[in-house]
């Protein structure tokens, strides 16, 4: 799966992190235009992102994060060609996970 | 998000106290619940449940160190981009409220040692309503908001 595009670009010492993550990201309050019948609740609960094994940032997100979130920061200590690890777990279970080289 | 039968049931446990609104949830809903997810908090019906799930208190100091990005007018309240930048040294973590959503606690940042305050990303919200960012730091909850209004509400329905 990719379900991730994810982006880190060193700038003097601070890095700037772009993701992008494919998901539906479902509130469980719409209903389906053709049965009528609610679409359950599918949204990503938590994003981890780690540098070199350490953990930069955790996001902890609620059905109310738009569909096919964005996530950006930035984090010091970081040189180009570091590598970052991205991974997003959802509330059915279900994730995934990406690394790329800081540039 | 819940159906119905939950949304009473929370109500009445949100209120006797977030450990058991979480046992609660789980006990309905066992895959919910993750380790760290904070269920209590992000379905909790008020900024302040919210804030007292997630971070035991909802006292919050206004601050002028924080600024919120958003827009003034969101179109589409589906997608509404809100950046939150804190110049508060120590700040451990920045959350997002839509005070109006049914349930406001949309997003808890944890930052790490080398993180700074900044985070960006893209929210829905129901209706106008302010957005307010909450940054702890050293134990304490600062906070500032910005009113954004609404032209299609993004939650459902």
């Amino acid at each position: 799966m990719a379900s991730i595009k994810i982006r880190a670009k060193v700038d003097g010492d601070v890095t700037t992190v772009k993701a992008l993550i494919s998901h539906p990201m479902d509130t469980g309050l719409v209903k389906d235009k053709k049965t009528g019948k609610p679409i359950p609740a599918h949204f990503i609960q938590e994003v981890t992102c780690e540098h070199n094994g350490n953990n930069v940032l955790t996001a902890l997100w609620g059905a109310a994060i738009s569909k096919n979130p964005y996530l950006s920061f930035k984090f010091k200590g970081a040189k180009a060609g570091d590598t970052l690890k991205l991974s997003w777990v959802d509330n059915k279970g279900e994730s995934d996970s990406t690394e790329t080289k800081i540039s | 998000m819940i159906n119905m039968k939950r949304r009473t049931f929370l109500k009445g446990s949100v209120a006797a106290g977030a450990v058991s609104a979480a046992v609660g949830a789980g006990l309905l809903t066992p895959r919910m619940v993750l380790a760290a997810w904070p269920s209590a908090a992000f379905e909790a019906k008020s900024v302040d449940g919210a804030l007292d799930a997630l971070m035991g208190s909802h006292q919050l100091e206004g601050s002028d160190k924080i600024a919120i990005r958003a827009p003034d007018i969101a179109e589409n309240g589906a997608v509404v981009p809100v950046s939150v930048t804190a110049e508060i040294p120590g700040a451990e973590a920045i959350s997002i409220i839509a005070e109006q959503n049914a349930a406001p606690l949309t997003a808890s940042f944890i930052l790490g040692a080398n993180t700074e305050a900044f985070v960006s990303t893209r929210i829905k919200m129901g209706k106008t309503s302010s957005v307010i960012a909450v940054v702890k730091a050293n134990g304490k909850l600062y906070s500032t908001g910005k009113e954004v209004k609404v032209t299609i509400g993004g939650c459902g329905g």
